[in-house]
């Protein structure tokens, strides 16, 4: 028993990389819908007249985001916990039925939660704040999911056999605290049917219905100290939890710098959380905390960088593995995307950029640019890297790996310049003043020029849908193969070197 | 230390914690109290507006419109006096967006009226061409939910003391009272008598019938909301 090598137990992954390709697809193909409909309204009515309510844009909006969100790029970030959690902390989950039951108990509650969340906001139950539209019901639902997955967490730390903690797994517990403390604030609400009337009624009006606890001023501050810290929490630090883990694992190359890990990871734990005054520049908020928002976004370029850089750096001396290996070139771009859109991100939030940008599509183009080039790639490279070791079975398709990622590529790139030309040409349009002073367009000119650019950037969505789709093919086609491996292969641990 | 804190995740994560637990303490806590306070002017929603304002949320008109105009000269001469914070002091949710997709409606009620409203959510590229505004029909069919709107009424004066039935200060030295139900009863008479003023300022037949007959159609509540926006 002592000298052979642990098997460990994938089951829970590999539920959560279905509803990571399931809710991939369910996310990215409303994006486009939402895309097209924008440059063809008549598309709102896709299902016809009858069912408009369901299929306009504004019913679908917040099903994209938190489809992709809290579908997509959460199961994948479970997922590869439940992957790279046991290996790391040398443990294996079958010995424990207790973390096994939680990690069972995890996924099947996530999976209500789910359809909870998809059928409440097609109904129009919402609180409107974004990516925390779920009324009360859910909300307990969704802290109840989160603390399976922190018992998950610090569960298997506790049996661990590899004493000192890897890079990963500061992450993985940043993610878990971080979302935990966010989530919990920025929900703070009161159940409507709690209220009596003078005539002693209770119990009144929709059970689900609730009203925040902050008004005006104070709600914008709490939902993006929140907003823009779940981005940090979710698109962040969860994924740079896996570019550290399957990056030196796939290339086989030590990782560059452990100090530059360190000050990555400590500099961004402290410098994120202040930076959600960005959001809010020119709004009703004191002018110190937005002039704060915006510093401390500028900072927050360098412990991104740092991570991105030693990232880049690790693959020092073995380039030729970005031409040889299409899992590779996923993750070298994903970590390039990652340092342009966190050089990105900074220029937006210096006031003078802001006041053109704000409201603007170059906003949407930003989120993209991160999300499709950045949180897409890393997690489909994990899933890829994961797949022959989980399923004992060689990838289906090399080829066809390639040829997804190309495609996706030319899908981001279409993404994001469309979007950039599409916002600063409404932001410079709705301030430009005539000769006698007098404001140049009205609203709708700002609106129809955009159409060759909303256009463009529905086709960049449709490439990388299209690229996702090969993705969930590829991985099928890997999952029901002829088992060829008898056994997994036996890297050299990222912590090897 | 770091190699330390490595081998021992309980103070790791109480070291996370604190890091990260620090920039919310400062930025939000000093000013809480001080921007919740309404400028004189700032009236509660009656129920018809905030059943309206129920019916805005439900269809995320937040996604596409902002409700917050920024101070400069572009946004004053499109849209109206910059926003002041104490005039949110009864917003909750807050919905400033972050989306343009659409003008911003903080103060849309000084430059629409009714029956600018009712063609424009039947059919928003009739009355603005280009627009890619989507057409709301069934606002028109579905009726809005007062019970809810007074639920939440009786909510913010029990737990936040929002002034309802209470004098309110205005610009011109008077003062107003927003009126609240004492009963779902009641509460459902004061919102179809304002519906019966909006109503007639409409021109469908089918809502001004359903307004006779003492229902409220999402449409006429999301009108009255619109109408608030000043």
């Amino acid at each position: 028993m002592e000298n052979r090598p642990l098997e460990y137990d994938y089951t829970v992954a590999k539920m959560f990389m279905l509803t990571t390709i399931i809710l991939g697809i369910v996310g990215m193909l409303i994006g486009v819908i939402l895309a097209f409909q924008l440059a063809f309204p008549e598309v709102n009515l896709i299902l016809g007249e009858g069912l408009a309510e369901y299929t306009n844009f504004s019913r679908l909006r917040p099903l994209h985001t938190d489809a992709v969100i809290f579908g997509f790029t959460f199961s994948g970030i479970f997922s590869t916990w439940y992957y790279v959690g046991q290996r790391v902390l040398k443990v294996s989950m079958a010995e424990s039925g207790f973390l096994m039951f939680i990690g069972k108990l995890h996924f099947w509650l996530y999976l209500v939660g789910v359809a909870a969340v998809v059928v409440s906001l097609f109904m129009g139950i919402t609180t409107s704040k974004e990516y925390a539209e779920f009324e009360w019901p859910i909300d307990i639902a969704i802290v109840v999911v989160w603390v399976l997955f922190g018992l998950s967490i610090f569960g298997l730390i506790g049996i661990r056999r590899e004493k000192s903690l890897y890079i990963s797994i500061w992450y993985y517990i940043a993610t878990f605290l971080g979302i935990a403390m966010l989530y919990l604030f920025n929900n703070m609400e009161i159940p409507t049917m709690l209220a009596q009337s003078a005539a002693g009624e209770s119990g009144i009006g929709a059970w689900y219905h609730s009203v925040s606890m902050y008004a005006g001023t104070n709600d914008a501050l709490v939902q993006w100290w929140y907003g823009h810290n779940a981005v940090a929490f979710g698109f962040t630090v969860p994924i740079v939890a896996m570019i550290y883990y399957f990056l030196p694992k796939e290339s086989g190359q030590a990782i560059y710098s452990y100090k530059l890990s360190l000050l990555s990871f400590w500099g961004l734990m402290f410098v994120y959380l202040w930076a959600g005054g960005h959001h809010l520049l020119y709004s009703t908020v004191p002018d110190w905390m937005q002039t704060m928002g915006s510093i401390f976004s500028v900072i927050l370029i360098l412990p991104s960088w740092g991570s991105a850089i030693n990232m880049l750096l690790t693959m020092k001396g073995e380039w030729q593995q970005v031409a040889a290996s299409p899992l590779i070139k996923f993750m070298v771009l994903g970590s390039t995307f990652y340092m342009f859109s966190t050089l990105e991100g900074p220029i937006q939030a210096i006031k003078s950029v802001n006041a053109i940008a704000h409201f603007t599509d170059w906003i949407v183009g930003h989120v993209h640019d991160g999300v499709l080039g950045w949180v897409g790639f890393m997690i489909m490279a994990a899933l890829f890297h994961m797949a022959p070791r989980v399923f004992k079975r060689e990838i289906y398709s090399k080829s066809l790996m390639a040829t997804q990622f190309w495609i996706q590529t030319l899908g981001v790139v279409l993404y994001f310049t469309s979007m950039w030309i599409a916002g600063i040409t409404q932001g410079m349009m709705w301030r430009a003043h005539d000769e006698f002073g007098n404001l140049a367009y009205s609203f709708i000119d700002t609106v129809t020029v955009l159409h060759p650019y909303y256009t463009i950037r529905g086709v960049g969505g449709l490439l990388y849908l299209v690229g996702f789709l090969m993705f969930a093919y590829n991985i099928y086609k890997t999952m029901s193969a002829r088992p060829v491996e008898e056994s997994e292969l036996q890297n050299a641990s990222p912590m090897g070197a | 230390m770091f190699h330390w804190l490595e081998k021992h995740p309980f103070f790791f994560a109480v070291g996370v914690f604190l890091v990260i637990s620090f920039a919310g303490l400062i930025e939000i806590l000093p000013n809480f109290a001080q921007a919740s306070r309404p400028v004189i002017g700032t009236t509660p929603y009656s129920t018809l507006e905030l059943a309206g304002r129920h019916v805005y949320i439900k269809n995320s008109c937040n996604a596409c419109h902002s409700q917050l105009v920024r101070p400069f000269k572009s946004e004053t001469d499109r849209y109206g006096h910059y926003s002041l914070s104490g005039e949110y002091a009864y917003d909750r949710p807050f919905l400033w967006g972050s989306k343009r997709t659409g003008p911003d409606l903080w103060r849309v009620g000084n430059y629409r009226t009714t029956d600018w409203h009712e063609n424009h959510m039947k059919d928003p590229a009739g009355v603005v061409p280009g627009s890619i505004m989507p057409a709301y029909r069934w606002m028109f069919t579905n009726n809005a939910d007062i019970d809810t709107a007074f639920a939440e009424q009786l909510t913010v004066a029990q737990f936040f003391s929002v002034p309802y039935n209470k004098p309110v200060p205005m610009k011109d030295g008077s003062t107003t009272v927003v009126k609240m139900g004492s009963s779902v009863a009641e509460a459902n008479a004061l919102a179809l008598a304002e519906a019966k003023l909006i109503a007639a300022d409409m021109k469908d037949q089918d809502v001004k019938d359903a307004v006779a007959n003492g229902q409220i159609p999402e449409i006429v509540a999301l009108i009255a909301y619109l109408n608030s926006l000043k």
